[in-house]
């Protein structure tokens, strides 16, 4: 890590795991349950706050000694708003079936509380560069958790990643459903996104016992 | 009877906990404890209440394309519609600042139980998708914009009610220690949204024929310029059917 100090790689691992905005925080949950019956709206919603936290982190950052401290929420929520509108007009002309599947989603990054709550805990009392890093770290993070969520329930409740049968054609019976596998229909509803992330956090919190709640 | 239809579809069917997970971040945050919630469940009702027919106004008249038709023939070319998540955020944030600011003054004791819920509410998704659903379901009146509005608001109250009085009975069960409070709240949430499902067919009895009619009724399509000949015209056909 030529780059970046041990300090600052932190700011970038932390979030993955031990300081997961979903699963610990419990932030930006609006957003994650929604859109993560496919594993490629995961992926583009991950890469979407990816780029609205990144910058806007910085943004934040830059204007911190400007900003008085009684209007500070219109401000912050006027930079995640114009970021949110470059995102959503790329995403129309670039990816128009898809800017439908996440319809209102998209706008929705904007109440998304990982990016106020990053703003507010970090970008505001700290130097463009860390903030930078933070908010990748912890949009990554919440990239992690999406995409894991994304990828159970399409692979169970589809048989797809992607797009693409990774686990045989359910119709002509090649592939595991040649052994009497189905699939479950049920991950495909909404409800199996809280529950998916319900054993997520099971599963995690099992791993570090020092995160459980008494 | 549209109206009603579209308030309980907006409470049970379209529930904006169960079906649409806004507002996930203040609902797992403030259900510890039964009268936080009914705090913060009431002032999301209120602020809902004011801020969807205002934005929808604003939408109707200024963001829609042909929307600023008013203003004279020259301006009926524009599409302002990609400003709509900036001035939504800014309304709301600006509505709630405001009705801060009135309670205070006229009404201490609801200033009290509401008033620290209320910078909470400006950043729940809850407030903002209530307008963007308004937008993208293309609501054909202002009324009808109330009522959703009111509609989804007692939706939120009553999935953070039933939530936090969950809670506070589950606090005497064993659960597993790595599923304690978080963990168990997702999965509840979960159970209750597959509940919550059942009132699918509520409006429509199954019956898929009676389903298109509804949708027709509710969800008027806006993208022609008067939607009274598209209600016209239903009825029309509808006459036509009666009398074949």
């Amino acid at each position: 890590m030529g780059l970046l100090s041990k300090k600052d790689s932190k700011l970038i691992s932390d979030p993955l795991l031990d300081n997961n905005p979903i699963t610990i925080q419990v932030l930006g949950i609006c957003s994650a349950l929604a859109i993560t019956a496919e594993l490629q709206a995961s992926i583009v919603m991950s890469i979407s706050v990816l780029f609205v936290l990144g910058v806007g982190n910085v943004v934040i950052s830059l204007m911190r000694n400007i900003i008085p401290s009684k209007i500070r929420i219109i401000v912050q929520l006027v930079v995640v708003a114009a970021l949110v509108i470059i995102v959503d007009q790329v995403l129309k002309a670039y990816a128009y079936e898809l800017s439908k599947t996440l319809s209102v989603f998209v706008g929705l990054i904007i109440t998304n509380c990982i990016i106020m709550g990053r703003f507010e805990a970090f970008a505001l009392g700290n130097g463009p560069w860390r903030s930078f890093l933070d908010g990748i770290g912890n949009a990554a993070g919440y990239g992690f958790i999406l995409i894991l969520v994304g990828f159970f329930r399409e692979l169970l409740g589809s048989g797809t990643l992607l797009g693409y049968a990774v686990l045989g054609d359910p119709i002509e019976k090649t592939g595991l459903y040649a052994i009497g596998y189905e699939n479950n229909g049920f991950m495909l509803l909404s409800p199996m996104a809280l529950i998916v992330v319900g054993l997520i956090i099971w599963v995690q919190r099992s791993r570090n016992k020092a995160l459980i709640e008494d | 009877m549209e109206h009603i239809e579209l308030f309980f579809k907006s409470i049970f069917i379209d529930n904006m906990v169960f079906a649409t997970f806004l507002g996930m971040c203040s609902y797992l945050a403030v259900s510890k404890k039964v009268s936080t919630a009914v705090g913060l469940g009431a002032a999301v009702i209120f602020v809902l209440a004011i801020t969807v027919p205002l934005n929808w106004m604003l939408d109707q008249y200024i963001l829609q394309p042909g929307a600023l038709k008013w203003l004279g023939a020259e301006y009926a070319s524009y599409d302002l519609s990609f400003l709509s998540f900036i001035m939504f955020i800014a309304t709301i944030a600006t509505m709630v600042q405001l009705v801060e600011i009135i309670v205070e003054k006229f009404s201490p004791s609801l200033y009290n139980s509401l008033g620290i819920f209320l910078p909470l509410i400006a950043v729940n998704c809850a407030i903002l998708g209530g307008s963007l659903f308004m937008q993208s379901r293309e609501i054909a009146t202002l009324g009808l914009a109330t009522t959703y509005g009111v509609g989804s608001g007692i939706g939120w109250f009553l999935a953070i009610l039933a939530i936090a009085a969950i809670r506070e009975k589950i606090r005497y069960s064993s659960v597993p220690a790595p599923l304690r409070g978080l963990g168990i709240t997702f999965i509840i949430t979960g159970l209750m949204a597959i509940g919550f499902m059942s009132f699918g067919g509520m409006l429509t009895g199954g019956d898929e024929e009676e389903k298109s009619d509804t949708n027709e009724l509710s969800v008027m399509p806006v993208d022609e310029s008067n939607e009274l000949t598209i209600q016209a015209t239903a009825l029309e056909d509808k006459l036509t059917q009666v009398n074949q």
